[in-house]
């Protein structure tokens, strides 16, 4: 359970931290390491070098512009779940991140970390894809931006280049007094989630005004639930729960594998699906 | 595999040391410093044992490099009350509560709540037992460590 040998940098410029990812060798990036460390440990990455954002300034800041709430790649999960501007602009941002392991380890992992190691049981990237964030990307070719629609393409997998690296998350603010919750399903408090769900819900005169609906943990990727979102608006706040739920067993694909077979799936993420809802309707003013 | 020298103060202690990039802080502490009261159970941030404060933060350490820790203030087990020292309310809260039984998973225990109890004196009993979620035991089903965690609060204020 040791990690096999690597090189290490950290580079304090940005460019610098490009160049050796785009360089000959087998590159990786580290941000708070709490799941490369363990890949590490457990041998099932054997990177040829590690580079490390921790120097390169700027990456750790959390800011409002245009709408967006934009967080560093490097803000630790603990910080930005302990943050009075997260909690009001994001506030299912804060929601999932007390689902993220335990503190210990978000005190360490990342906000970046966690979108770019696209896990499919990954809360964050769940709220990304529910929410239309945005990733903020610098690689050789300059800055772009990525919607989380378009970030994840498989298990572990983005759509980003090898020496791409995420700068920022941008997510929409909330709605005034939108309501926001986190469901998951998990063998032990902290552990990795079999499956769940993200919501963020706004009300008008007893009618669901918006809602915004993403589950993880069912497929190799998290998928939005676009219909039982459609469905939901001005829907009675009092059925929206019921439609929720039963929108998301007709159109998620389930993924079916030994461990936790397709029929499992569905069931967990129905009851995720309803619980999240009705969570975040009761949190929203 | 590259080589790098770091400086790392540990319990106020101030170390230069020549790592390699793997090693990590755990065996860091442990191999190089021989500061062996922080445990290693799983070595991939599951079980809590090698929980230490890191710059105000409690962390894994076998989940943290020694290279990211460069710079860092570090607090050990060794560094909560040295040989001879009174204990941290939390040790005697533990000591008191019998709330151990083999004492693998105690050192990170500790450091979690001495981490937690610092920065918010007023724990909750929710508070208490998400931070016990970070930690393995296997001994005793937590209702002692529990009921320490609970005495040390109740240490910490009336020595406040």
């Amino acid at each position: 359970m040791k990690p096999p040998p690597f090189d290490y940098a950290a580079p304090e410029r940005l460019d610098e931290a490009i160049g050796l990812l785009a360089g000959e060798l087998d590159a990786k990036v580290l941000a708070g390491g709490q799941s490369l460390v363990p890949l590490l440990s457990m041998r099932l990455a054997y990177p040829d070098l590690l580079v490390d954002l921790r120097r390169i300034a700027g990456l750790d800041m959390i800011s409002e512009s245009d709408g967006r709430l934009a967080i560093g790649a490097m803000v630790r999960q603990l910080h930005a779940e302990t943050s009075d501007t997260v909690a009001t602009r994001c506030p299912l941002v804060v929601e999932a991140l007390r689902q993220v392991a335990h503190p210990q380890i978000r005190a360490r992992g990342t906000v970046g970390g966690s979108i770019a190691h696209a896990d499919p049981a990954g809360e964050l990237p769940a709220v990304a894809v529910a929410l239309d964030a945005r990733a903020r990307v610098r690689g050789p070719g300059g800055e772009r931006l990525v919607a989380a629609a378009d970030l994840y393409t498989g298990t572990f997998t983005t759509s980003l280049g090898d020496a791409e690296i995420v700068c920022a998350v941008e997510f929409p603010l909330a709605d005034d007094g939108a309501g926001a919750a986190c469901v998951e399903v998990a063998r032990r408090q902290g552990d990795y989630a079999l499956c769940g769900a993200v919501a963020q819900v706004s009300t008008a005169d007893g009618l669901v005004a918006d809602a915004r609906l993403a589950l993880f943990g069912v497929a190799d990727r998290p998928v939005r639930a676009a219909v039982a979102e459609a469905e939901l608006r001005e829907t009675p706040v009092r059925a929206a729960a019921a439609v929720a739920a039963t929108k998301v067993a007709d159109e998620i694909p389930f993924r079916d594998d030994p461990q936790l077979p397709a029929g499992y799936r569905r069931q967990v993420a129905v009851v995720s699906a309803r619980r999240a809802i009705a969570q975040a309707l009761e949190a929203a003013a | 595999m590259s080589s790098h020298t770091i400086t790392v103060t540990v319990n106020g202690v101030a170390r230069s040391e020549d790592v390699e990039a793997r090693l990590t802080l755990a065996d860091l502490l442990r191999e190089r410093l021989d500061l062996t009261a922080t445990h290693l159970g799983c070595e991939h941030g599951v079980c809590g044992a090698c929980t230490v404060i890191v710059d105000g933060d409690a962390v894994r350490s076998c989940t943290t490099l020694a290279v990211q820790a460069d710079g860092a203030q570090i607090l050990t087990l060794e560094g909560v009350a040295a040989d001879g020292e009174e204990l941290h309310p939390v040790q005697q809260a533990f000591w008191e509560k019998h709330g151990m039984q083999c004492g693998f998973c105690t050192p990170g225990i500790v450091m979690s709540l001495v981490e937690l109890l610092e920065r918010e004196p007023d724990l909750s009993e929710g508070a208490i037992r998400e931070v016990l979620g970070g930690h393995l035991c296997r001994c005793t089903g937590y209702v002692k460590i529990r009921e320490a965690a609970e005495e040390a609060v109740r240490l910490m204020r009336e020595a406040s």
